[in-house]
């Protein structure tokens, strides 16, 4: 101590001095600064609160009107709130099919596009293929929706012919899984390179080809990752609007034929919402009791879909 | 695993490699199954955009006057105008635009079309239809309406960009719209750059990852990112339109719009949208910051504002600004929560503040394409080659931007 302080020290000072002049000085400025910073980080905080005070506080209103009971949300299959029926079937039940026949798309292309970045092409094509898949994910949804309305309907009237309805749920599920694709095979891709390469060369010195490599090895070691990738896929397609709300069709209606036009959550939500909505109409308390079961059914698919893709990422690490 | 001995049992290695081939093949175009159809999508827009159409006049110009109307004077223009409109349409159209006598050739020869010829677009081909079976098309035009004239159009042209919302799609542009986009990106910017830029240094630079109430941020912050962005609309609509209606419409600063559904609700909630988005991108580029690089600035001595503020920032800069533009034109593009928000098709001043009512580019396409006639879907695809044309041009910016960063490390 005695050494390390003599250097320092000034004719007029006592050693207590010298340390005194060494200690921390309060910064004000630095303090502030941090404190700030943590209020922008905050500001998230808000808007989950916000998001969830808001859809609970006017889905509360929305259950307690004359009529509506939560039993009869669930299970009844009529949605009119305007006239008292207010069961959420139908609108579920189209978003559930246009969603599913977007995975149809977005699972097998999603996928097979991860493999081929991943295992097959040369770094060349890579630098290529990936931002021309980031351009295609970031082509704006009403675009899709447009795409879906004046393209793949009439496409889709070839084969089906008039059996197929102007608004229907299959052009506008098979476009939102176009637009997924990018989602799923970036997420997925991921996971395919982490996976460690000595399995790779395990695989070949046994004789295995590439395909076989890929799909048998590779593939089911990051399984949990490909999957975690789906069900980000699947929360995107729910929450998706803009595509549905053009081209699946405006009016709820309680089928499973994806010919037929349906209106999903979103468009549900989209449409009433898209005149000037008058404040504390069941209709305006209705969008957030359907926006309330929409963020719940995202928010639970996203927690697991990171779940997932933590546990990968602690086994490889 | 017990699959694999049964392929390699039952095939010989040729129809391994084969199987091998094949499904590369299937892989290949999985890949490009995205671009194919992006590139089938343009096309339709272009289809769209530029078509065969046969306008009739309810006037026509030739009893107007015996020579072309861009060939009159703007004496001549004048007289034609007055002898064929009501006092009562010349005064507002003097009260609105400018007095006749102020116009010059083209203002006027523009009013003389939109007012008293008024050519109506009957029926329209897409391009590559109309170059195959031309005269077939002819014939059908002229069988339904006989007088219509049958020229190639454009629908994208200067003067959409510059002409005002309209019911009638030969008369309507985009004015409005792209400027409202604007005001509402100017607005998410200033708002959610300091704070998702701030929020990403706290939780990369000062936050103590073991602490809960740092995991809690941060997983929070996942989760709001990948919140549909239709309940950022309904949050939108609840706080900023409709709670804090009194400030978003102006009305505490005496300039009051009526409602809440301004421009100012439109960019807050826009903001908060992105937030997620460029906390999570812009903590990216931090964390790509050489730890060397602030241990050399703690070594001399700086405090830990000084080392973020001249050291590491200017290193993260390049990153932070790629994803900041890649946010940017996500929102450009995003429509769902405007919907929510209130904009609105029928606006047809410019916006003069930020407590203005709004339309945005791409919410003038989605309302365009719901429309039953069918000429508004031919503006609609005009509006998204705007549209496409500015994302894409801030892609490439940012892919340019990443390109110099990655090699500069």
């Amino acid at each position: 101590m005695e050494v390390s302080l003599r250097h320092l020290k000034r004719p007029e000072e006592s050693a207590l001095d010298v340390s005194r002049r060494l200690q921390k000085r309060p910064r004000w400025g630095e303090g502030f600064i941090q404190a700030f910073l943590f209020f922008c980080g905050a500001v998230s905080i808000l808007t989950t609160i916000g998001i969830v005070y808001e859809l609970g506080k006017e889905a509360l209103l929305f259950f307690q009107m004359p009529g509506v009971t939560l039993l009869e949300f669930f299970t009844k299959t009529e949605w009119q709130p305007t006239v008292g029926r207010f069961g959420v079937l139908p609108l579920v039940s189209a978003t559930l099919v246009t969603t599913v026949i977007a995975m149809m798309v977005a699972v097998p292309f999603g996928l097979g596009a991860a493999i081929y970045l991943s295992e097959y092409a040369s770094e060349k094509a890579r630098k290529v293929l990936k931002p021309a898949l980031e351009v295609l994910a970031g082509i704006p949804t009403v675009v899709y929706g447009y795409f879906a309305l004046t393209t793949v309907t009439p496409f889709l009237r070839i084969f089906f012919g008039d059996a197929i309805n102007i608004y229907n749920m299959l052009s506008a599920g098979l476009t939102m899984g176009i637009m997924i694709i990018p989602l799923v095979a970036s997420v997925s891709e991921d996971a395919l390179h982490s996976v460690p390469n000595a399995l790779r060369e395990g695989a070949y010195a046994m004789g295995a080809t590439r395909l076989e490599t890929s799909l048998q090895v590779v593939v089911p070691a990051a399984l949990s990752g490909i999957i975690a990738g789906f069900i980000l896929g699947f929360s995107r397609a729910i929450g998706e609007t803009m595509i549905v709300a053009i081209a699946a069709g405006a009016g709820p209606n309680f089928t499973f034929n994806p010919l037929k036009a349906a209106e999903t959550m979103t468009g549900y939500i989209a449409r009433i919402s898209g005149g000037d909505v008058a404040y504390d109409t069941p209709d305006y308390n209705s969008i957030f009791a359907i926006g309330l079961l929409l963020f719940g059914i995202s928010l639970v698919l996203n927690i697991i879909s990171r779940r997932i893709s933590a546990r990968l990422r602690e086994v490889y690490e | 695993m017990n699959r694999s001995v049964v392929l390699s049992e039952t095939g010989n290695l040729s129809v391994r490699h084969q199987w091998g081939k094949f499904f590369q093949g299937l892989f290949l175009f999985s890949t490009v199954i995205g671009l194919i159809v992006l590139g089938i999508l343009i096309v339709t827009v272009v289809d769209k955009t530029f078509t065969l159409v046969a306008v009739t006049n309810k006037v026509d110009p030739a009893t107007l006057a015996d020579r072309p109307l861009e060939e009159l004077s703007e004496e001549e223009l004048r007289q034609i105008l007055r002898e064929n409109l009501r006092p009562a349409r010349l005064r507002t159209i003097e009260r609105d635009q400018a007095p006749l006598d102020e116009m010059n050739q083209a203002d006027l020869t523009a009013l003389v079309t939109t007012e008293i010829v008024k050519p109506t677009t009957r029926a329209s081909y897409p391009l590559f239809q109309s170059l195959t079976r031309r005269a077939e098309i002819e014939a059908e035009i002229r069988s339904e309406y006989p007088d219509a004239q049958i020229y190639f159009k454009a629908w994208l042209t200067w003067d959409f960009l510059q002409r005002s919302m309209s019911t009638k799609p030969d008369l309507a542009g985009v004015r409005q719209a792209v400027k409202g986009s604007l005001w509402i990106i100017f607005i998410t910017i200033l708002v959610a750059f300091p704070i998702g830029v701030g929020a990403a240094i706290y939780l990369e630079e000062y936050a103590d990852h073991r602490s809960r109430i740092n995991r809690i941020l941060q997983t929070n912050i996942e989760n709001l990112a990948g919140v549909p962005s239709i309940i950022y609309g309904i949050l939108g609509l609840a706080v900023f339109v409709r709670t804090l209606a009194l400030i978003t419409s102006g009305a505490v600063f005496g300039v009051d719009a009526g409602s809440g559904r301004t421009i100012l609700s439109g960019g807050l909630t826009m903001a908060l949208l992105v937030l997620p988005i460029l906390i999570i991108s812009s903590q990216e580029a931090l964390r790509a910051v050489p730890r060397s690089l602030r241990e050399a600035s703690y070594a001399m001595g700086a405090t830990r504002w000084q080392t973020i503020w001249h050291h590491v920032l200017p290193y993260a800069l390049p990153g932070i600004l790629t994803g900041t533009i890649l946010t940017v034109s996500r929102a450009l593009g995003e429509t769902a929560p405007l919907i929510l928000v209130g904009a609105s098709s029928l606006i047809n001043k410019d916006p003069q503040s930020v407590f203005s009512f709004f339309t945005t580019l791409p919410f003038q396409i989605y309302n365009w394409t719901v429309r039953p006639q069918p000429e508004f879907r031919n503006i609609a695809a005009a509006a998204i080659l705007v549209l496409l044309a500015v994302l894409l041009s801030l892609n490439a910016t940012a892919i340019v931007l990443r390109n110099r960063l990655s090699k500069r490390i």
